[in-house]
């Protein structure tokens, strides 16, 4: 599959012209996790996404790719409504999560957050232990109320994120003083402690060097056992290694979303097919 | 191609290596010069500040010291009422006891000039010494009572003994009294208690500060009570929880603006408001502690935003992200990290008001009050207002009093600044 990404030559097909701002590609999955259609974000009179649609399957990880401003980020922080806090910032359209639209007036975003956690691009461990990191919003949350529950949800959940074996004897230390990649891997923990369904990433990797970007990949495919995944990424080895789906935005539009071994192989859009093949980007 | 772009490359960077090199002088000349332009400005504002602290010190230091005079005060039978001791006709035996002590002054006139070397409290003194240990009739009590305060600044150097007669103070008969006593080591400088635990007093050797001393920390108190919680408060809400809109900015503008509201005017509300309207007591601490409030308040409020503007918001949405509640996010994360930034602003606010007098003026603190204030509405004056009202009198002997409660209130403001930096230490996580 990577090969491909190195060769040169493409064989003919039809593909959509440049000019071309629709969709293409398969957009529905069988028992999605999440659906969303037509959402638009505007930023004041900006706007930053037009009609996107797209589901995002059970225990699947969907990666988003695209150039730098293409919306990629604005629409994963829709998923969890972290957009909330930027304040002229609006989305119009229907994000599905559990049979409720997200951004219906009667839902409420403390429990959407708990049941879709975010990863952030810079690693932003609190200022507090390693054990208060994890142990935090579990706490807040209730679910866990005495202290060995707590130290069982601090240990199942750095044994998921693959630090367990690194940490294990500070945990009363602070959570900054770990390395960039140790500190992500802590986010991550942190994210899974509340057992969401569904984790966001904002290009988790893109502060961290290889080794420590082979083992988030790692984790983020033992992770799919369990969670679904959504995931922006800058790198499109990235995106081919980690994920089952891929979704290439552009300039607001959603231009190609499909099998990743398709859309790298076999591009049905212009763009992409320039995109992934190194022509711009 | 490669081969001309390197030449042309490397003709290029000597050129540029030149030019570096011919300005190269003139930048580090440029840098020297400015730092000499800094160096010298600390130098000019240290030098400032220590010819002010010398001077105040210089004036101030003799105001620890309290001339006195050794006075040998025989109890007579029938002098003490055996009845109610504390009705006795003290200033009768202080003055008979001056008498004793010069027996060949016997004219009115004189003895009026003899007197008027002891101090008014020395009858006081020696009630409170009766009080405690009532004498036996016949013995003969040997107590340093207060001198006069013109006695007080001759021996303390800055009445002159040489000038004409009409230009200072003592006549040259009571100087030869003093002389006198200082033949038989009568009269000497201790260490003045009276400054430290008595209120204001129109006699300078009676004066103290320590009814200013309470009166501030009365005041400080109630500004302490008040304008923490409302300035935090205050400052959360706008920063964490308020919708960025025209009203906000409007709040905001005007507590700027109010930061640079002249004192008096805050005075001149507390005037209006608490007094005439609410019908509050007037030359109280609760009045004043209420009007300094409304002046550290946005001093607070603007220190707080900024320490929490300082949190840096990748916190913030690391616990949003996991589903917390804005309080929760507040409370449990930026709160802990913007404390020391809110605690050194509130500290710095409070000295700040602890300085204050102006307003303080408008709401009658500025009143002559002896007694010392046991709660938040007695009349009380506070250290800045006592160091006016002193620095105002005529008496040459406020002179170094003022002076010494300059150095009081300076101590505060040390100590509490002192408090500041350590609290920020304590409280600053260092990862």
């Amino acid at each position: 599959m990577l090969d491909v990404l190195n060769t040169t030559t493409v064989e003919k097909r039809n593909l959509a012209p440049r000019d071309s701002r629709k969709t293409i590609g398969t957009v529905n999955v069988p028992n999605p996790r999440m659906v969303c259609r037509n959402v638009n974000v505007y930023y004041g009179d900006k706007q930053a996404i037009r009609n996107v649609t797209i589901d995002i399957g059970c225990n699947e990880v969907l990666s988003m790719i695209g150039p730098s401003g293409c919306g990629k980020s604005t629409f994963l922080r829709c998923l969890n409504r972290m957009n909330d806090t930027i304040d002229n910032c609006r989305v119009e359209g229907d994000i599905i999560f559990e049979g409720n639209d997200i951004y219906d007036p009667s839902i409420d975003v403390v429990p959407l957050r708990a049941q879709v956690g975010m990863v952030f691009q810079k690693p932003n461990p609190f200022p507090k232990s390693i054990y208060e990191n994890i142990a935090w919003a579990p706490k807040i949350h209730g679910i866990v109320e005495s202290k060995s529950d707590a130290d069982e949800i601090v240990e199942t959940s750095l044994v998921k994120a693959g630090l367990w074996e690194e940490v294990k004897d500070r945990l009363d230390q602070p959570g900054t003083g770990l390395s960039g990649g140790q500190q992500q891997r802590l986010c991550i923990a942190r994210a899974i402690a509340v057992s969401p369904e569904v984790i966001l990433m904002d290009e988790p990797c893109s502060a961290l060097d290889p080794i420590a970007t082979a083992k988030i990949e790692d984790l983020i495919e033992e992770l799919r056992s369990h969670y679904t995944i959504a995931i922006v990424t800058h790198s499109m080895q990235q995106a081919a290694r980690v994920s089952q789906r891929t979704a290439f935005f552009h300039l607001g539009d959603l231009i190609e979303v499909g099998k990743t071994d398709d859309v790298f192989t076999k591009p049905l859009h212009q763009l992409t097919e320039d995109y992934i093949t190194g022509r711009y980007g | 191609m490669n081969n001309s772009s390197t030449k042309n490359g490397s003709r290029n960077a000597g050129r540029t290596i030149d030019i570096v090199n011919k300005g190269l002088k003139r930048r580090y000349r440029k840098e020297k010069r400015f730092r000499l332009y800094g160096i010298l400005s600390i130098a000019a504002s240290a030098a400032f500040l220590a010819f002010l602290l010398t001077s105040i010190v210089m004036n101030g230091y003799s105001a620890f010291l309290q001339t006195c005079i050794r006075l040998d005060v025989p109890i007579e039978a029938g002098m003490i009422d055996e009845s109610n001791p504390k009705r006795s006709d003290f200033q009768g035996i202080i003055k008979s006891a001056i008498r004793e002590y010069y027996p060949d002054v016997t004219e009115r006139r004189e003895k009026r000039e003899l007197y008027s070397l002891f101090s008014s409290g020395a009858a006081y003194q020696l009630r409170n010494n009766v009080l405690d240990n009532p004498p036996e009739a016949g013995a003969t009590l040997s107590l340093w009572v207060l001198a006069d305060d013109d006695v007080d600044m001759l021996m303390k150097g800055h009445m002159k003994r040489d000038v004409p007669e009409s230009e200072r103070r003592l006549n040259d008969r009571q100087l030869r009294w003093i002389e006198k006593l200082e033949n038989d080591d009568r009269i000497e400088k201790r260490f003045n208690t009276t400054f430290f635990t008595s209120g204001d007093s129109r006699e300078p050797e009676l004066a103290g500060i320590w009814g200013a001393v309470r009166g501030s920390f009365y005041t400080m108190l109630v500004t302490l009570a008040l304008s923490f919680p409302i300035g935090i408060a205050a400052a959360v809400y706008l920063e964490e929880f308020a919708p960025k809109n025209l009203a906000t900015d409007f709040i905001e503008v005007n507590i700027n603006n109010l930061a640079a509201v002249p004192s008096i005017v805050f005075g001149l509300l507390g005037l209006a408001v608490f007094l005439n309207f609410f019908g509050m007591p007037r030359s109280t601490p609760l009045v004043g502690g209420i009007v300094l409030m409304l002046m550290t308040l946005p001093t607070i409020i603007i220190a707080s935003r900024a320490a929490l503007k300082a949190v840096p918001p990748s916190i913030r949405e690391a616990a949003l992200g996991v589903g917390s509640s804005k309080l929760q996010v507040v409370s449990s994360h930026v709160l802990p990290l913007a404390l020391p930034g809110m605690l050194t602003g509130t500290i710095i606010g409070m000295a700040q008001a602890l300085g204050e007098t102006a307003p303080l003026l408008m709401i009658g603190m500025v009143a002559f009050i002896v007694d010392i204030p046991g709660g938040f509405t007695d009349p009380a004056a506070v250290m800045p207002v006592q160091i006016y009202l002193w620095a105002d009198s005529p008496e040459r002997a406020f002179v170094e009093k003022t002076s010494a409660a300059i150095m009081v209130l300076l101590g505060f403001l040390i100590a509490m600044n002192a408090l500041a930096v350590v609290m920020r230490k304590k409280f600053e996580r260092r990862w």
